[in-house]
């Protein structure tokens, strides 16, 4: 039989299909509304591969789960949304501080509170600064398609082995709820454990992995140690998409759907005569300071799109010094920015309004 | 309690406590007369014996063990407060071959981790789990734990702890020993020699049965915990023996192991061409069968809107008419009406077909085609019909024709009474289908194009319905039906 790589997939699906490919081994997850198909996904693919799928008790059961399965020297990846988001936190702080890879999804909800199941990106603030307790950080992806849920699954887990650390991928409940053509990449082999692993197959029983440190000079240089590495991420992992931007004089930015819907806005704008182009960002962390601060030359205006209450606007002013104006276009509580909110807001923009 | 520590450092501990920091190497860190550094040494001597150092983790939990990992000649992870079994269950799914060892106070495991441990102990994950039930949170400095007795005073329970309002000690053995997966149950003391020969005894057991597999095995260890409890360490044991056992009683709760069989894992699969039956899709012709269109209708983006009631196969359309897009080389997106929109029982769908990257997949305004089953569908997407964009309604349902602006063609068919004449109400979507099939042949496509329409929907139809070959059958036939239909209404 001949196969074909070109699937319709939704989102939801597609990062499960990405993470097998990617060697995925493991996958520990609680059903939640919109990211649910991820656990159903992964409990149809992984059996058939051999693989391990779970539905754990819990997300703080799931996320523990992860890291010892991780500590196991194994590809391992969590999903979840919001307020189960929340309740991993005390465990990625511990995976992040005993430096485990790992990949967790965030398809984002409305909130706070039990809030609903419509799409928001209001886990900004907690996902891009860390997340639990502590000073670390995660790497976040934003992927806004069906074919970024599928191939930042391998990307994510590539990061996650480079620089031992959880990484999210960071998006919503449209983008997880959308279905799209996805050309899946080709399988990967299985990653051989790291030598850090729990893993008697490769490693030494020497090997243990702990976050308590009691000295204080000790916990001290396990800090620094980790802000040294998300120092080298900053400088080095920064992805965006840049689109009508070069000369553009309003530069709109905006993830996951957002960053579908000011496409299609710019390009309307530009119909129009208005020079307006896009900075989509593809990690949240590290923010893509570099490109957002190469277009302040230019752009005389920075717009950011967000479904939340105003989060990565703080993030664009930082990257650009606040040098140039910055206005939110937003919607909260599962509600959609459309293209014309977007349109009548930078042709205000142009005529000289705020 | 003090003379029985005195039998020299088993193998299983490391000859110098590399991992502690410090200049401290030789020791441990427990007070005298603590039942950790008892119940440590019972522990390393097994696993040394065992000769199963190598491919032992221990798991230290957060308490006065939390160090644990220190002492132990095998590799160690240190987990958060009550979480150990959930990582004991993600390192045994990883790794089978691994053996794994949990250990936890009666606050890591009976309050805060209770969940994670009967969860661990229901699924029966391969893996043996020492609990030191010492009645009290030795770590914090004397708090109540779940295990504290009734009456017993603890800085949290300072005018001792009364069953109203703390409710009484936790019997542990007693709940896991209720479930059907755990293979071995039981509860002894570090108390006087016998009973410790006892717990070496069950300590050796729940490690032997995790090393064939068979399944949860679990030992509850009476602990002393002097310090906290501010007991002289000889009046220590007495409190065990005469006050803990008797409202936690030793003894055997479960034992099952010589009927159960070892718990089988399956081996995970990376074999390219395994990987790729498995998440690829079986198809003649593989990528190859993807053809481009040629109708200039697709040199720009398509936007698409379909609406009705929910059941009418509303999402289902928009999905085969994705599907039918990815089939000639498109790049598509189905949006489903989602959140807010759900209410009221109308569902709606938007699908976008362009031969480049697609932006916003909402379609809101400006659409190309818009498809109606019902009438509050066609009331509130009317107006996002575009300038020269058509609209198809299902007649049987909205009788008086509705009015489009000039530029804009108004399409009926009445795709409910055909599906129910075909004889099945549900495939009237298809019927849509086969419609708007014989529209775009009549007003846009190439003949080449319009030629390969049905073989494109059938193929589509077959991927939506995957493995219900009846339905897919069906849905073919309604789908050949409103196309000739819709072919004969034109001519
Ligand atoms: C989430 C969290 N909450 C609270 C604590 C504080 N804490 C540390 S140890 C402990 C109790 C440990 O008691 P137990 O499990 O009985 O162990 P023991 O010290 O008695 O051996 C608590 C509450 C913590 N480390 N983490
Ligand atoms: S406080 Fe209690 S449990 Fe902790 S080391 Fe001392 S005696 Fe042992
Ligand atoms: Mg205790």
């Amino acid at each position: 039989m001949e196969y074909s790589n070109k699937l319709l997939l939704k989102g939801n699906e597609a990062v499960v299909y990405g993470a097998l490919l990617a060697g995925c081994d493991c996958f520990f997850g609680y059903p939640i509304t919109p990211a649910s198909e991820i656990a159903q996904t992964a409990a149809e693919k992984f059996p058939l591969l051999g693989r391990t799928f779970l539905q754990a008790e819990c997300e703080t059961a799931s996320i523990n789960m992860v890291m010892g399965a991780s500590a196991a020297g194994r590809r391992v990846m969590t999903a979840s949304s919001g307020l189960g988001i929340s309740l991993k936190q005390e465990g990625v702080s511990y995976i992040a501080t005993m430096e485990l890879p790992c990949v967790i999804i965030d398809v984002m909800r409305g909130g706070p509170g039990l809030g609903n199941i419509a799409p928001e990106q209001s886990d900004y603030n907690q996902i891009t600064k860390g997340g639990g307790h502590g000073g670390y950080k995660v790497i976040v992806l934003a992927p806004g398609s069906a074919q970024e849920m599928c191939d930042f699954a391998g990307l994510a887990f590539d990061l996650a082995d480079q620089y031992r650390s959880p990484v999210y991928l960071l998006t919503d409940g449209v983008v997880g709820q959308m279905l799209e053509s996805v050309t899946l990449p080709a399988p990967r082999p299985r990653r051989e454990s790291p030598e850090w692993a729990l893993d008697f197959k490769v490693n030494p029983r020497t090997n243990y992995l702990t976050s308590i440190y009691m000295e204080p000079a000790d916990l001290e240089k396990v800090n620094i140690h980790l802000n040294e590495k998300y120092a080298r991420i900053e400088e080095n992992e920064q992805r965006c998409e840049e689109y009508l931007a070069d000369d553009a004089e309003f530069i709109i930015s905006g993830f996951g759907i957002c960053g579908r819907v000011i496409r299609t806005a710019a390009e309307r704008l530009r119909e129009e005569g208005i020079r307006a182009g896009v900075i989509r960002p593809l990690t949240l962390f590290p923010f893509p300071k570099k490109a957002f601060r190469k277009h302040a030359e230019h752009a005389k205006s920075f717009v950011s799109v967000e479904l939340n209450n105003g989060q990565m606007i703080d993030d664009i002013r930082l990257a650009i010094e606040c040098s140039r104006p910055v206005s939110l276009v937003n919607r909260m509580g599962g509600n959609l920015v459309t293209v014309d909110d977007v349109v009548r807001h930078v042709r205000k923009l142009a005529k000289g309004g705020n | 309690m003090s003379e029985v520590v005195k039998f020299g450092r088993p193998k299983g501990f490391f000859e110098t406590f590399e991992r502690r920091p410090g200049s401290i190497k030789k020791n441990m860190s427990y007070c005298p007369g603590c039942g950790h550094g008892v119940l440590h040494k019972l522990i390393a001597e097994a696993i040394a014996d065992f000769g199963i150092q190598d491919k032992t983790t221990l798991i230290s939990p957060v308490g006065c063990s939390v160090f644990a990992y220190f002492y132990f000649d095998c590799f160690g992870l240190q987990v958060p407060h009550g979480r150990s079994a959930a990582a004991a269950t993600g390192l045994t799914r990883a790794n089978p071959e691994s053996i794994v060892i949990g250990y936890q106070g009666d606050g890591d495991l009976a309050a805060i981790g209770f969940n994670a441990f009967i969860q661990a102990a229901n699924r029966g994950e391969n893996y043996c789990v020492f609990f030191v039930n010492n009645a009290i949170y030795g770590m914090t400095g004397g708090q109540m734990a779940p295990t504290s007795l009734l009456g017993q005073k603890t800085t949290t329970s300072p005018y001792g702890r009364n069953a109203l309002t703390e409710g009484y000690p936790l019997k542990v053995c007693e709940m896991v020993s209720q479930l059907e997966a755990p293979v071995y149950v039981e509860r002894v003391a570090l108390t006087s020699p016998a009973n410790i020969l006892k717990a070496r005894k069950a300590v050796r057991k729940a490690i032997k049965i995790s090393m064939e597999k068979k399944g949860f095995a679990f030992v509850e260890v009476l602990s002393g915990c002097p310090v906290n409890l501010k007991l002289k360490p000889a009046d220590m044991d007495k409190f065990i023996e005469e006050n803990m056992t008797k409202y936690f009683p030793l003894g055997v709760f479960k034992d099952v192991a010589d009927e159960r069989e070892p718990v089988k894992r399956a081996t995970p699969v990376y074999d390219r061409a395994k990987v790729e039956e498995t998440l690829y899709r079986a198809m003649p012709g593989g990528n190859e069968a993807h053809e481009s269109l040629e109708s200039p209708l697709f040199d720009r983006e398509l936007r698409v809107k379909i609406g009705g009631f929910g059941g009418q196969g509303v999402l289902s359309l928009g999905l085969i008419l994705a599907a039918m897009g990815k089939y000639r080389n498109l790049n598509v997106s189905w949006l489903p009406s989602y959140g807010p929109e759900m209410r009221g029982g109308t569902a709606n769908c938007a699908v976008i077909l362009n031969k480049g990257a697609i932006g916003s997949p909402i379609v809101d305004s400006n659409c190309d085609l818009l498809v109606v089953l019902n009438r509050p569908s066609l009331d509130k997407y009317l107006p996002e019909l575009g300038e020269n964009g058509v609209l198809m309604y299902d007649s049987s349902t909205i009788k008086d024709a509705p009015k489009v602006k000039p530029g804009q063609k108004a399409i009926a068919i009445s795709a409910g009474d055909i599906a129910e004449e075909f004889g099945n109400l549900k495939c009237a979507n298809a019927v849509m289908l086969g419609a708007i099939g014989a529209v775009l042949t009549k007003y846009y496509l190439t003949p080449a194009d319009a030629a390969k329409f049905q073989e494109t929907a059938e193929a589509a139809i077959a991927e939506c319905f995957a493995g219900k070959d009846k339905i897919v059958a069906m849905n073919a036939e309604a789908c050949k039906l409103g196309y000739t239909k819709m072919q004969n209404a034109q001519s």
